[in-house]
């Protein structure tokens, strides 16, 4: 979004200068890019449902979220790039591992959806769609607000720089918020309690996990003895 | 740098500019880590031979036998280029580009000298940790794409390895973090100015210790022995690239020997001071930006020098290592990350932070001044996120 906007004012830019120059100095590359990023990752996500080998799906999702990520990156967003691909294209690499594991050289390898399987997907996709569809409208006026509050020189100075605050916000400082004396940030206006509860949450899900699998393991054994 | 590019063009060529910034970086960079492949290509010929009282190569030509990489190369790309009737023709090509691709898209975030770097992130640990985490795929699409069960079983194990390995090392990384107060490598290094006494190895003996834990998970996760499970040439034949020859290999080959720089260059920024030497004789000469732009460029020349070699240092150990060591069994590898490194990252973590409750100033390096964080995290803490 950010890099869109940049593009756009360097367009301005060349306009109101009115002259013409050769190709490579007239290619916004920030556009260029966003549509390469957009692009890879719209024909990759296509390829994930139309391919029917889940290792060449999980392939094709694992570099669909990479460009995605690219997009983040090129929005000046890197926390969310990185934890994209560390969180998201990782992720996608247990799949990987279990479509090799579990199916990968049987003859059933190849997957086929079913009809009431398509009509649900459609149902949902569209759903999705209508929401994308609904915030996209919305974006305008949010640029146009964000362009007021901040001129996008001051913007280009924050490039790559912007997760410190987000950092601190995790710790419990805002610094963005108002600050009543004037001078140092106050603590507590953040969001460590909604951080520890989620760390608190998945440490629960990883025992519950541990436990659940640990049952199965001695009812089996149990099972063993019984024979 | 690319202020000063655009400095030198028209205004309205800012997309020029921008471009041009981006091929040079670019350039440099691969330059730099395709140089240095090739050093190490004759380097681990030399660094094996002497473990094993040879001479290594000699006969090939040049001072040393350094010829011996080109003939490699030369030798490498004459080689036919086989494609098993098996394989997955489509991923089968893929797969070694996407093993060197992430290898190499690390380096936009290291810094090599104070401003060297190509992107200066606020989270550039995190980002060289995650997308150099991604060369895993390369691997295991490789081992799937072969059609090979020794391929498979290398792949298997590349997976299970660095999935697991990457937790000592992520945790291993926070502690200098920890000590610098932010996750920009270029701060980090720049915490740790000064003597070698600064240097966050010599900060408390948590610190040290980690050290030793990030280089044994490091070289775990660039498949180097004792850790080379997934190509185990006594039992998988080569493992992964069993199938591969010629150009592929060698891509495979240059993504292992890039991954392996990587981390040693983030080794020698995060606990060995970076481009600040063991004695600081370019402050004393002043050959610093405050005094003269032309005298800071020699002065980040030095620190580039500095850097390298510490990182060659720490790739001649890894090497070392390799020729020393005899290669362990696989459980024996998973049990060693699980079962020791977890467990010791996690103790030195809490005792870094417990030394840093306790001895705010620091034992060792603390003899004068307070500890705090580095000025430019300071200022950004108080300004608002906001950098000088």
């Amino acid at each position: 979004m950010v890099a869109i906007t940049r593009g756009c004012d360097l367009v301005d830019q060349r306009r109101r200068a009115g002259v013409s120059f050769i190709m490579i100095a007239a290619v916004v590359w920030q556009n260029l890019l966003f549509w390469g990023f957009g692009l890879t990752a719209s024909a990759l996500a296509i390829g994930v449902v139309v391919s029917t080998n889940i290792v060449r799906m999980a392939v094709c999702l694992v570099m669909s979220l990479a460009a995605v990520a690219g997009l983040f990156f090129l929005a000046d967003a890197p926390f969310l790039g990185a934890i994209q691909i560390l969180v998201y294209v990782g992720g996608t690499m247990v799949l990987l591992v279990f479509g090799v594991m579990l199916t990968a050289r049987l003859p059933s390898s190849s997957m086929r959806t079913n009809a009431g399987q398509w009509v649900a997907a459609i149902i949902v996709g569209a759903a999705l769609l209508a929401v994308c569809w609904q915030a996209c409208r919305g974006l305008a006026a949010v640029c146009a607000r964000a362009d007021a509050k901040e001129h996008s020189a001051a913007r280009a100075d924050h490039a790559g720089r912007t997760t410190t605050e987000f950092g601190l916000a995790l710790l419990g400082v805002r610094t963005d918020a108002a600050r009543p004396n004037g001078g140092a940030p106050v603590a507590g206006q953040g969001y460590l309690l909604p951080f520890e509860l989620i760390s608190l949450h998945l440490l629960a899900a990883l025992v519950g996990a541990a436990y659940l699998a640990r049952s199965r393991w001695n009812s089996r054994q149990n099972d063993h003895k019984r024979d | 740098m690319s202020d000063r590019i655009a400095s030198l063009l028209p205004e309205s060529w800012s997309g020029a500019a921008w471009a041009a910034t981006a091929l040079i970086h670019v350039a440099l960079v691969l330059c730099f880590v395709l140089i240095s492949v090739a050093f190490f290509v004759w380097l681990e010929r030399k660094v094996s031979a002497r473990i094993q009282d040879r001479l290594g190569p000699t006969r090939v030509g040049g001072r040393f036998g350094w010829l011996q990489s080109p003939a490699d190369g030369l030798k490498l790309l004459c080689k036919e280029d086989i494609i098993p009737a098996a394989a997955d023709r489509v991923l089968f090509r893929l797969a070694p580009y996407l093993c060197f691709c992430p290898a190499f898209a690390a380096f936009a975030a290291i810094p090599l000298a104070e401003g060297w770097v190509v992107l200066r992130l606020d989270i550039a640990a995190l980002f060289v940790l995650a997308v150099a985490g991604m060369e895993v795929f390369g691997v295991i699409l490789a081992g799937y794409a072969s059609g090979s069960k020794y391929s498979l079983f290398g792949a298997m194990r590349e997976a299970a390895q660095v999935v697991s390995y990457e937790a000592p090392l992520a945790l291993c990384l926070v502690i200098p973090v920890m000590l610098a107060g932010s996750m920009d490598l270029t701060t980090i290094a720049q915490a740790q100015a000064g003597w070698f006494t600064q240097w966050f190895l010599f900060h408390n003996p948590f610190s040290f210790a980690a050290f030793w834990v990030f280089i044994v998970c490091a070289t775990a996760n660039t498949n180097r022995a004792p850790f080379d499970l997934p190509e185990a040439e006594s039992e998988l034949v080569a493992g992964f690239m069993t199938e591969y020859s010629g150009f592929r290999w060698t891509v495979f080959f240059m993504a292992e020997y890039t991954s392996m720089l990587a981390v040693c260059l983030i080794a020698s920024i995060a606990f060995l001071g970076g481009w600040n030497g063991p004695i600081p004789w370019t402050g004393w000469l002043g050959l610093s930006h405050s005094v003269h732009p032309l005298l800071g460029f020699v002065g980040d020349c030095v620190g580039f020098v500095n850097v390298t070699a510490k990182a060659f240092g720490g790739v001649i150990f890894i090497m070392a290592l390799r020729w020393t060591l005899p290669r362990l069994r696989i459980d024996q590898v998973m049990a060693m990350c699980w079962k020791y490194c977890v467990p010791l990252a996690a103790v030195m973590l809490m005792g870094a932070t417990l030394w840093l409750y306790v001895f705010p100033g620091g034992v060792i390096r603390g003899v004068g001044g307070q500890w705090s964080p580095s000025p430019a995290v300071a200022t950004s803490w108080t300004n608002g996120g906001e950098r000088e």
